[in-house]
């Protein structure tokens, strides 16, 4: 068994996997070109919209993992620190002066400043201990501060929030960020940044005591380290990018209101950094933009989409705890082993009976929820694509036939597929 | 005289009207490996947990190198020169071995909780864990996780992290536990082999580790130790063969 799991450090992905991975500079100058390049692909100022909003995600969803994934704290009211954060660049932006020597794309360090300001104030308490402590006073501290919104009104602006106009600022190299395409850029070079010093902390003694700290505080103490000071340098240092992802935000949509501190962006950014995968780095990067995408194409589409991400969410803990990150990553021995070909045809021959009954299971739940919340008389709605009367009988009859059959398959093609997965995870020849 | 690398004095411990500790006095000099023993429940590792701060003593005093280490936390006793390893494997399972004993060397080396030295580039860092695992021969599953290690692997592992920081007292609870014999010599030799030179305090259950080992040995009974001695001695203490030598060695012959 453990011959087949010895890792070769010359390849990059295994020394992620070992956590000694010496730096290799080929990942972040892919990621660099691709943000350079994506705005020329997706040229629609939506699709630069949606960019903008998914990279500042990536910032918090990293920022976040800094204690999930590895400190192994779990917060439920981390926006208020990427919201303080935010609130304090609205205000910069408002304090004309001040704000019209200092270049734009500086702003984004005193929304980091002011988060980490919060972190070390609510950290000196909060971090005594991980787990449920921890995880209730984070609770606590994001619902206290989400209250304050409506009582604290000169800084959290009350039910309105606060609103700014970022072209106030100092022309940067003559670039006033009058246009999306330009905010863009700023927020490119920022979640490259932020993404880099992040992973560069996770390297740094405190970063590797994080982990261990998270994986047995005990031992970690009989090694010379406070678990609880560990704990504390890493959610100030995460209180910081979130404060960073805030001074985008604020940058971004020029308003911050309550909503960016409540229980619900909270539960967010922890859907996302779980869905992405809290085991590796770059998880949250991938949870961030899926979940991105979920959220403004699929709403676009369909009214539940957040019946469906919660879904994914709840499918992701039960079946994939290792999110999308974990899913990918768990196919790397098997490439290694040179076997990847012996599952290409099992997954066909269940993936796509899969997908197929997955869709036909929302068309039932779309069909069930026009049935219900329709304006009585409108009775024709649209699917995939294909328009026809929800209250009639033949299209439940296509329905539940299609997903039936589908999930039969599935059932039916689920065996062979996972011998064909044992087989392709286990060394030597085929069985 | 020199002060003693340990010396406890009137140490008692009560969990609720349990007292499981029940004053104890002892000192241990300067690079004496020294074993307590004892019958199961007699309080070894409740010993140990005062001894590391894991338990608040309920009266009487620790010192290390005549310094008193009431009110201390565990961080704090280990940056004064005094390591533990544990009866049940404590190691970071998730990481790596090589990662383990870095983690291991990190304070001793004076990097404390910096985040502006990427431990990677550090060459100290790498070459003395290196070093430990080549002592603790795990070097050929350096890069492998710490817990897919076999168990004997685990122990030697835990070993390694707790000699890694340079303490020079040593505390190693039931190192041997539930080996087979060949393993048990394997971890004898090593612990011979990194204590060296070091003080060395130990619980065991196995009598062939044991009077291989120490230089002197305490018989720890229901929370209390009845003899303490040069192997020879304990071994013929007749309270003690009454107490309990006196089966473990039937049973060992």
């Amino acid at each position: 068994m453990t011959d087949q799991i010895t890792t070769d450090p010359s390849k990059a992905v295994e020394r992620m996997r070992a956590g000694s991975m010496t730096l290799t500079l080929a990942p972040w100058i892919i990621a660099a070109i691709l943000l350079a390049i994506l705005p020329y692909v997706f040229q629609n100022n939506s699709s630069i919209t949606i960019m903008n909003q998914m990279w500042i995600t990536v910032i918090f969803a990293l920022a976040y993992n800094m204690l999930l994934g590895q400190g192994g704290m779990l917060s439920f009211g981390h926006a208020v620190y990427a919201g303080v954060g935010g609130f304090a660049c609205m205000h910069i932006m408002n304090a004309s002066d001040f704000f019209a020597v200092l270049p734009l794309p500086v702003l984004p360090i005193f929304g980091g400043l002011f988060g980490m300001g919060l972190a070390i104030i609510v950290g000196s308490f909060s971090t005594r201990s991980a787990g449920t402590v921890f995880a209730m006073i984070s609770l606590g501290v994001g619902e206290l501060i989400a209250a304050c919104s409506v009582i604290i009104v000169a800084f959290f602006g009350g039910e309105e929030g606060v609103s700014g106009d970022r072209t106030y600022a100092q022309p940067f190299f003559g670039t006033e960020f009058l246009q999306q395409i330009e905010v863009y850029y700023l927020i490119s070079g920022w979640v490259l940044i932020s993404a880099a010093l992040m992973y560069l902390w996770s390297r740094t003694p405190i970063g590797r005591m994080s982990n261990a700290v998270r994986d047995n505080p005990e031992r970690a103490e009989f090694l010379g380290y406070s678990a609880r000071w560990v704990r504390f340098y890493s959610f100030v240092a995460s209180g910081f990018f979130a404060g960073i992802a805030g001074g985008l935000f604020a940058i971004n949509y020029e308003i911050l209101t309550e909503e960016n501190l409540n229980t619900t962006s909270s539960g967010v950014i922890l859907l996302v950094t779980f869905l992405g995968g809290v085991g590796f780095f770059f998880g949250p990067i991938i949870g961030a933009i899926a979940f991105t995408l979920l959220q403004t194409v699929l709403s676009l589409q369909t009214e539940l989409w957040a019946f469906y991400a919660g879904t994914l969410f709840v499918a992701t803990v039960m079946f994939f705890p290792g999110g999308l990150a974990g899913l990918l990553m768990m196919h790397v021995p098997v490439f290694r082993l040179g076997k990847a070909k012996l599952l290409v045809i099992p997954y066909i021959k269940t993936l796509i009976p899969a997908f197929i009954g997955i869709l036909g299971m929302s068309a039932l739940i779309e069909m069930t929820f026009h049935v219900r919340h329709a304006a009585t008389g409108d009775n024709e709605m649209t699917l995939f694509w294909t328009t026809f009367n929800s209250h009639a009988i033949v299209p439940w009859v296509i329905a539940i036939g299609v997903t039936a059959v589908a999930l039969g398959i599935t059932r039916a093609t689920a065996p062979a597929l996972r011998e064909a997965w044992s087989t392709a995870n286990t060394a030597g020849g085929s069985q | 005289m020199s002060t003693p690398a340990l010396e406890l004095s009137g140490l008692r411990k009560s969990f609720g009207r349990t007292e499981i500790i029940r004053g104890i006095d002892l000192s241990i000099g300067k690079s004496e490996r020294h074993a307590i023993i004892g019958p199961n429940g007699a309080g070894k590792s409740t010993l140990f947990n005062l001894i590391t701060a894991r338990f608040a003593p309920t009266a009487g005093t620790v010192k290390l190198h005549g310094e008193d280490l009431s009110g201390l936390q565990p961080f704090q006793i280990n940056r004064k020169g005094l390591s533990r390893s544990f009866q049940i494997t404590n190691i970071f399972p998730a990481m790596t071995v090589f990662e383990n004993v870095r983690c291991a060397l990190l304070w001793s080396q004076g990097y404390k909780y910096s985040f502006w030295n990427l431990v990677n580039r550090k060459r100290d860092l790498t070459e003395g864990a290196e070093a430990v695992l080549e002592q603790i021969n795990l070097s050929a599953r350096r890069n492998l996780p710490a817990g897919t290690l076999s168990y004997a692997e685990q122990r030697a592992l835990e070993i390694g992290i707790t000699i890694a920081g340079g303490a020079n007292v040593i505390m190693l609870d039931e190192p041997t536990a539930g080996m087979s014999h060949s393993e048990t010599d394997y971890i004898t030799d090593l612990i011979l082999k990194v204590t060296e030179g070091k003080t060395l305090i130990m619980v065991e259950h196995d009598m062939g580790v044991v009077f291989g080992l120490a230089d002197r040995i305490s018989v720890l009974v229901y929370g209390e130790i009845i003899a303490t001695g040069k192997p020879a001695d304990v071994r013929a203490d007749p309270k003690v063969q009454e107490a309990y030598l006196g089966a473990a060695l039937e049973a060992e012959h």
